[in-house]
């Protein structure tokens, strides 16, 4: 355990060094000089010396690369070109209303996911099957962009149940988490079904229908812990598609999100929050999906003795 | 066999797909005018069957969206081709060499597939600047790792069989094997995965011209034609539902022709997710 332990949190730093690398070159991928892109032509002289000494970009590459990587070290990400604030401190205000609306959508994913999957599996090629893969396949397909809008209308114009935007009551967070989760919620009932229909062939299963048990404990508590293997991977996977998608959701409901923060940033020029909340969101991905691997190798123990093998 | 339901699906996923293409290839020859503003026509919803509203300038609705549709159309296509061609072209260097240059592009691999995806193409076209041209390289910069990963995987199970090393030791140069002998057999999985990739484009393309960095004014994407239809919602929610339906339909429909292919060719453990 302690081996594949090492190895994976090696490998993550690794992962994370480069990240933060390649994030640190996102700033010279702005065409012709990115202090003219961000003060406009018409800046003065003075102003275009001290943002680009502000930014170490006077320097030479290498020395602005460990520059940068010394002041992650230390926590130091720069400071806000708009705001004059530090990154840190911009993005640590934003991060509670992102991990909300990520934890809920997940929380509604897998609430919708897992009882589809299992009706479907359960039922293969019935109707119930059939329309649960439809839906989710429907699900894959409305863009956040569109159906958030959509749920405005409906529930909030129409109904008049909840909040249009903004995250000032906990109802304000349905509709989001709601169009957030929707997509993962619809690659997981795949999964779940996939993963649910290779387990449910095993012998153990037949043991267990042979010994009496009724077909809703035998799926709930012999078949999907089994099956929950692939499941966790998908879901670790899936947190960067949710974390990307927020970037979006956050937009049409104006949530005070990373993800918002970060488009804000975009309009305004003011990389060095760009660069903040990439790196941020992007960390924190490799990190969940490093816990993931961890939780897995936990409960598939085979996983540790590979590793250690080869 | 294949029930009434499916075929009367399949028909349904043909049609959207045909009428996307021929929008998009044919298009300009009956779009009207799609940049005509008429402020005696602003946001009037659909009315007759031969009209779908007119937005805040008084610009027709149906026009913009086949302009829409050739957009989506032709980044959709690029995108794909492009990271398709360099994710294929990079895997199966890796694959064949092995070694460190293996090790190296693994490596680079697992550094791009460490960022959320839609999330690093945003960043590039933010940083890019917005546009239609640097949407196509940020999606393309992010697209490539996932047709990499598979080429890799799958000329690493193909490379040790036995046609290969008899071609090996008849003389035939490395560049004859990979391309004679092993790309067509793995272009089945690659088309199945270009599939879905571009259902995936054709959302991300639209949801960075959701965003204002795709393509820019007067150039109407579906995603531009969402964004600038939220600020009416209220009073003409046509401007979002019928770019979103139109969007919504071709992302469908592709994904199940992506679905299909993937049954027809017998390609495993390949789903839209990657």
């Amino acid at each position: 355990m302690n081996f594949f332990l090492l190895s994976r949190v090696a490998s993550a730093l690794f992962i994370m060094l480069g990240v933060s690398c390649l994030v640190f070159f996102l700033i010279h991928l702005v065409p012709g000089d990115p202090v003219e892109v961000m003060l406009g032509e018409s800046a003065q002289l003075g102003d275009r010396v001290a943002l680009r000494s502000v930014l170490g970009l006077d320097q030479a590459l290498p020395v602005q690369l460990a520059h940068y990587l010394l002041g992650l070290a230390s926590g130091d990400l720069g400071q806000s070109l708009h705001s004059h604030r530090p990154v840190w401190e911009l993005l640590r205000e934003r991060i509670p209303a992102t991990a909300e609306l990520a934890g809920a959508a997940l929380a509604i994913a897998l609430l919708v996911a897992i009882p589809l999957g299992v009706i479907a599996a359960r039922r293969r090629g019935s109707y119930w099957d059939r329309g649960s893969m439809a839906l989710a396949l429907l699900g894959l397909s409305l863009p956040n962009f569109w159906l958030g809008p959509l749920l405005i209308l409906t529930f909030s114009v129409g109904l008049g149940w909840l909040p249009v935007s903004g995250r000032e009551t906990a109802a304000s967070l349905v509709l989001p988490a709601i169009t957030l989760g929707t997509g993962m919620a619809a690659i997981l009932a795949r999964m779940v079904r996939a993963a649910l229909l290779e387990v449910l062939g095993e012998d153990y299963i037949r043991t267990a229908r042979a010994k009496g048990l009724s077909p809703t404990r035998v799926v709930w508590r012999h078949g999907l812990p089994n099956a929950a293997l692939p499941i966790i991977t998908l879901i670790g996977l899936q947190l960067g598609a949710l974390l990307g998608g927020a970037v979006i959701t956050e937009t049409v409901f104006s949530w005070p999100g990373l993800g918002s923060l970060m488009v804000e940033a975009i309009n305004r020029r003011d990389y060095p929050v760009v660069q903040g909340a990439v790196l941020l969101i992007s960390l924190s991905y490799v990190v969940v999906n490093t816990c993931t691997d961890l939780l897995y190798a936990r409960l598939d123990p085979r996983l540790c003795l590979g590793a250690k093998g080869g | 066999m294949v029930s009434p339901s499916s075929r009367w699906v399949d028909r349904l996923t043909l049609a959207i797909l045909l009428a996307w293409v021929f929008c998009a290839l044919a298009g300009p020859w009956f779009a009207g005018q799609p940049n005509e503003i008429n402020l005696s026509r602003v946001l009037m919803p659909p009315h007759g069957g031969n009209s779908l509203g007119y937005d805040d300038l008084g610009r027709s609705l149906g026009d913009r969206l086949l302009v829409g549709a050739r957009v989506s159309f032709w980044i959709a296509t690029g995108v794909v081709t492009l990271s398709a061609t360099l994710g294929t072209l990079v895997g199966t260097f890796a694959a064949w060499r092995g070694g460190w240059w293996d090790h190296l592009l693994v490596r680079l691999m697992d550094l791009f597939l460490a960022f959320p995806g839609i999330l690093l193409a945003i960043a590039l076209a933010g940083l890019l600047g917005p546009g239609i041209g640097n949407g196509v390289v940020a999606l393309a910069a992010v697209g490539w790792v996932g047709y990499a990963r598979l080429a890799r995987a799958q000329v690493l199970s193909l490379k040790y069989r036995d046609h290969v090393q008899a071609a090996k030791v008849l003389g035939v140069g490395e560049g004859r094997i990979v391309i004679r002998h092993l790309l067509p057999l793995i272009m089945a999985p690659l088309i199945v995965e270009a599939t879905f990739g571009i259902a995936a484009v054709v959302t991300a393309e639209a949801g960075l011209s959701f965003l204002g960095l795709g393509a820019q004014p007067p150039t109407a994407s579906w995603g531009t034609l969402i964004r600038d239809g939220t600020r009416y919602l209220l009073v003409a929610p046509h401007l979002v539902l019928v770019p979103g339906l139109a969007l919504a339909a071709v992302v469908l429909a592709i994904n199940l022709l992506g679905d299909r292919l993937r049954d027809w060719l017998d390609v495993r453990g390949l789903t839209i997710d990657g």
